[in-house]
């Protein structure tokens, strides 16, 4: 192998991959057979994390750069002046295991510009995926991109082989995607997925008859979408999201604040900062509906479809909906205790253990991991609450953000802790 | 007040928590020989002698009241080489002993038992941390390599990790600080004890062929991921505390 060649397509072929943010590793497991190599679990692990504070967990890279098209917002587009480079199969297959064994990774995360059509990209891409099962005995977690318009044959094949199939959307609504992309069409992204979820269904039924059914994209589908590069509000990336998570049962929507690195007069211009805290609050927003049992419909308001920069948007509905506290910690069902600012799923679940022991008091409160500070206004203890005056205060919103907002400008990441 | 000694294993203590039940002490703390510094001149010395059998009989109740899983957060404590990990080991047999049908390790309002989570916490982020961190160097001889030094004794905790992910390699990890290891030769994945330190004083020397390429092929893709518009030092060391840089071939 040819190490300085293969350094320099590393090189390339990595950082044309760097703006996908679906990178994780979780919600698949595939158990290690004896004697092979590796075992993915449920939970996932970053091995590391860049200096822009995002986790690697998986080798994330392009096959190639080379691509037909020429999206306004990807740095792969024919139109950019950039090294183009492409790896073998042997290639990624040997950067893979080599990586995998000596723990920096979890796996593969491969994608890649569109070389020739459709299918011939696809077909090169579950080959590595396939050799790195069949021949290596490789256990790690596979991510692949699917390639808009690939043919459902390939996409059999390829769940057969990844734990996890994607399909960027990349622009939320279709006229930003006409705009932006006029040679790609929304039909095309949306049918693998359609074909993919179909498999996992049909999967999910065999299983519960038969033993041994093939695993078919375990870890299921998730898709990205890049934020602020088109004029869509936040209310209708959610409602995208949200129809993602019913329709397509996907597992995980990214969002991906936009970086401006291409002049292009339909793209916000080069000086245009990163709307990193928007993203954040759009992760938020995204946790509330998958673990805190909020509906799409309760996180924005319609007349004002932008998410609050000032307040997570947990606090901001409570702000919004003032009249549904005081909760009361000590009865309270553990889906309104979700619901109080300050309070996480842990916090929470260890409230409704505690509880069965003693009475609550705030001292509890704190020592139990909430966040005091924003949660002491929305509680009821059993002895009583003087906190509780503010609650009716005109000036309440004031008073919280006077107590939490610096906390949040300058710390903005998909990966901070949330609440 | 009586002060028992044992010989710092976990056996060692749970025979300890044996005889706290067997001689019904009431005034009574729990010390490692090794750690012992007497203080209280008017304490009483017992001296434990471990017996595996009555430490299984503590153990065996406990699994009865409080679970495996509970088990297991007290092997955490014990893990975790807290000054004050054998009085909270003792306070949790006690209450348990107490209320034999609940559940004792999830009365969170009880401040020892609080202390115990919380540590199981910590333990469990440096396991957690053990098992992303670990970077395997391929050694002449074939063997994958790691040296660690976490801040708890988190090995025996990460051993079925590796044991699972790793089954076609050889490899070991070894505690700098602790002075053992785990040892996978393809058949059985035990601990070892050397009798001196290893000596890792020319160490790169003894590296494979190709391991300094794959090093260099990895501390390039760690750069050319990071998005330089994103920078954001400050979250990327609370990700990566300083503390554990030295393990992290990225940063060489
Ligand atoms: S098809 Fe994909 S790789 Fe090609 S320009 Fe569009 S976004 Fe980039």
């Amino acid at each position: 192998m040819n190490f300085d060649r293969l350094k320099e397509k590393l090189e390339i072929l990595a950082d044309a991959a760097k703006y996908d943010v679906s990178c994780s590793s979780s919600g698949s497991t595939r158990k290690n057979k004896k004697g092979a190599l590796g075992d993915s679990s449920a939970s996932g692990i970053c091995h590391t994390y860049t200096e822009d504070g995002r986790c690697v967990s998986l080798l994330k890279i392009l096959l190639t750069n080379h691509c037909i098209y020429d999206c306004a917002y990807c740095v792969s587009r024919s139109s950019n002046d950039i090294k183009r480079a492409a790896f073998t199969v042997e290639e990624v297959v040997d950067l893979t295991i080599n990586f995998y064994r000596r723990n920096y990774i979890e796996g593969l995360f491969l994608s890649s510009g569109i070389f020739k059509n459709a299918d011939t990209t696809m077909e090169r891409l579950v080959r590595i995926a396939k050799k790195l099962r069949l021949e290596e005995n490789f256990n790690g977690y596979i991510h692949l991109k699917s390639i808009p318009g690939a043919s459902d044959d390939l996409m059999q094949e390829a769940a057969l082989y990844a734990d996890r199939l994607s399909v960027n959307i990349e622009i939320p609504t279709e006229s930003g995607l006409k705009l932006l992309a006029p040679e790609k069409n929304r039909k095309d992204m949306i049918s693998p997925m359609r074909y993919i979820q179909k498999g996992i269904v049909q999967y999910q039924d065999e299983k519960k008859i038969l033993k041994k059914v093939p695993k078919f994209a375990p870890a299921g589908q998730s898709t990205q979408m890049i934020v602020g590069a088109t004029n869509e509000n936040d209310l209708q990336i959610i409602k995208v999201a949200d129809h993602f998570y019913k329709n397509f049962n996907l597992k995980r929507v990214y969002y991906s604040g936009y970086v401006p690195v291409l002049e292009d007069q339909r793209l916000p211009s080069l000086t245009t900062e990163v709307p990193m805290l928007r993203e954040n609050r759009l992760y938020q927003s995204d946790w509330l509906m998958r673990f805190y049992g909020f509906k799409a419909e309760e996180i924005l308001d319609p007349n004002v479809p932008f998410l609050d920069l000032e307040v997570d948007p947990k606090l901001s509905w409570a702000l919004r909906n003032l009249h549904q506290f005081p909760i009361n910690l000590q009865t309270a069902e553990y889906q309104l205790i979700l619901r109080i600012p300050g309070i996480g799923v842990k916090t929470a679940q260890k409230i409704v253990s505690a509880r069965r022991f003693q009475i609550l008091t705030m001292d509890h409160l704190k020592k139990l991991g909430a966040a005091v500070n924003r949660a002491k206004y929305f509680i009821d203890f059993n002895a009583g609450n003087a906190y509780l005056k503010y609650l009716t205060d005109k000036n309440f919103r004031k008073l919280l953000i006077g107590g939490s907002s610096s906390k949040f400008h300058n710390q903005f990441s998909q990966q901070l802790s949330l609440f | 007040m009586t002060t028992l000694l044992y010989d710092g294993s976990f056996d060692g203590l749970f025979t300890a928590v044996f005889e706290v039940f067997e001689y019904r002490y009431k005034d009574v703390e729990i010390a490692s020989r090794e750690r012992f510094h007497q203080e209280n001149i008017f304490a009483v010395i017992h001296e434990v002698i471990t017996q595996p059998d009555k430490s299984e009989r503590v153990l065996n109740k406990l699994e009865q009241n409080i679970g495996k899983e509970g088990v297991n957060k007290l092997l955490k404590v014990f893990l975790s080489e807290d000054p004050d990990l054998e009085n909270l080991i003792l306070s949790a047999v006690k209450q348990s002993v107490k209320h034999p049908e609940k559940n004792i390790l999830e009365n969170f309002a009880d401040s020892d038992v609080l202390k115990i989570s919380k540590i199981c916490k910590s333990v469990d982020r440096e396991r957690h941390r053990m098992t992303a961190f670990v970077r395997f160097e391929k050694m002449q001889d074939g063997v994958f390599f790691s040296k660690i030094d976490p801040d708890f004794n988190v090995l025996p905790l990460i051993r079925k990790h590796f044991y699972n992910r790793y089954q076609d390699q050889k490899w070991m990890i070894y505690d700098l600080r602790r002075n053992y290891g785990l040892l996978y030769d393809l058949a059985t994945c035990d601990f070892f004890y050397p009798d001196e330190k290893i000596d890792i004083n020319n160490y790169q020397q003894k590296f494979h062929d190709e391991e300094k390429s794959y090093q260099v092929l990895w501390q390039r893709y760690f750069t050319k991921t990071n998005i330089v518009e994103r920078k954001n030092m400050k979250l990327h060391i609370q990700h990566v505390p300083k503390r554990y840089w030295k393990y992290l071939t990225e940063k060489w």
